[in-house]
């Protein structure tokens, strides 16, 4: 194996992993997430590294499955699938493309800086229904462990807001 | 139930990481007692979430404790599933606080608020630990205990500056779980010898800081903060109250009853 086949399969790993998206938001790959960390190649071996969003999120064993079969589909054998927790992941890795597709498909994409803060920080979130900004909070914690439930007061639409973290 | 009970060979290192794995699972485990009887239906997803954030942690922290683990005679190690599923009550060291039956919701906000309160400026310190694997558990929980605290101080403001009767259960909640809270704070000769290595911090830090964020919280729940300073402690050395065999039963009924049971 020379260093230009390593960068070959690679190119073809990534190819590959393009089509892996996460089980609870379909429009998502794992790399508009920000959770596909680290493709190497050395010697025609490949090791793939994730990060959990959250620390129990039972999405990561169904992810690391979806994985695995992608490579083998593409025809790739010798390969690895780590998970790594640091450094710990949070929603400014979400891409651009992630965001505006998070918001094609009605979950509000997280606000920057509005995780930390004081205590009870207060955070202008807009409705991805109407794009009106007159929101409510309805819950901290919402169908899945990214996401708090909100609902617009203009079009009285609740809609999921992922959290920013 | 099948006698097989696993030994652990508890050096100060797995020692440590036991705790705070111990901590986090019978917590989550008490929290996921709770699907499907909050009383609503947001806040049985948010306790639920709560749960899942912290077996989460608990799992990493179980790793690392199997990772740091001198390997048992004949080469056998333990795993995440084999300290969870195959210690019993004794072998436990988990905080008296977190093995607490639920009671009503005030109380579980309560003693989660007591918890969030103090496990999120200890993960935020322990961020700083020489041991570069401790400090990413730390970086990856205290972002979700950070937003543990948050939920549950809401609460605690709500309920207790609320109706008379909200406020007297949360007052109620307080009192009875206070003398849970000083073991939190507790150190031994065991991370002693940790604390000078760099690798953790000393709990007893915390304190302070804790106390006023509790007091804080307390004063805008129009709580009044117990008087007592008698602390009742013996989780972290294996001597629990007589709850945490119950919930072991229910935990470890199935791996215990069929060995080797896999999805």
């Amino acid at each position: 194996m020379t260093p230009q086949t390593d960068a070959l399969l690679r190119t073809r790993v990534l190819h590959a992993l393009d089509d892996v998206t996460d089980p609870e938001i379909p429009v998502l790959t794992i790399a508009d997430l920000g959770i596909l960390r680290d493709v190497r190649v050395h010697n025609g071996v490949v090791d793939v590294t994730i990060t959990p969003t959250y620390s129990g999120c039972p999405a990561m064993n169904m992810i690391t499955l979806d994985i695995e079969t992608a490579l083998a589909r593409a025809g790739i054998e010798n390969f690895h699938v780590n998970t790594t927790l640091s450094p710990a992941w949070t929603t400014a890795w979400l891409s651009e493309a992630g965001r505006q597709k998070l918001l094609a498909y009605g979950i509000a994409p997280p606000q920057e800086g509005s995780g930390r803060g004081s205590l009870f920080g207060t955070v202008e979130v807009a409705c991805p229904q109407c794009g009106s900004t007159d929101t409510s909070r309805l819950a901290e914690f919402g169908s899945t462990s990214c996401k708090a439930l909100w609902r617009c007061n203009t079009c009285r639409e609740p809609f999921d807001y992922f959290r920013c973290h | 139930m099948v006698t097989n009970t696993i030994s652990v060979s508890e050096t100060p290192q797995v020692l440590y990481a036991l705790r705070r794995a111990d901590d986090a699972l019978i917590l989550g485990h008490r929290l996921s007692e709770c699907c499907g009887h909050a009383p609503t239906l947001e806040e049985d997803m948010a306790l639920a979430n709560i749960g899942l954030d912290l077996i989460g942690q608990a799992r990493a922290l179980y790793a690392l404790a199997a990772l740091r683990e001198p390997s048992l005679e004949g080469g056998r190690a333990n795993t995440e599933d084999t300290y969870a599923y195959l210690r019993d009550v004794g072998q436990y060291r988990n905080l008296l606080l977190c093995e607490l039956p639920n009671g009503d919701f005030g109380r579980i906000i309560m003693r989660q608020f007591l918890y969030s309160a103090f496990i999120d400026p200890y993960w935020r310190a322990m961020m700083k630990s020489s041991d570069a694997q401790l400090a990413a558990i730390a970086e990856k929980a205290e972002k979700e205990t950070a937003y543990h605290l948050r939920y549950t101080s809401e609460w605690v403001i709500r309920l207790g500056d609320g109706t008379p009767k909200s406020h007297d259960r949360m007052q109620a909640a307080l009192e009875f779980l206070w003398s849970y809270t000083g073991e939190m704070f507790d150190t031994d000769e065991a991370e002693a010898m940790l604390q000078a290595e760099g690798m953790i911090i000393d709990a007893s830090v915390i304190h302070d800081g804790w106390r006023t964020t509790v007091q804080t919280i307390l004063d805008r729940a129009t709580l009044t903060l117990p008087q007592s300073a008698w602390m009742q402690k013996g989780g972290r050395s294996g001597r629990h109250s007589e709850h945490l065999g119950f919930l072991l039963a229910e935990m470890q009924q199935l791996p215990r009853s069929e060995p080797g049971a896999v999805w």
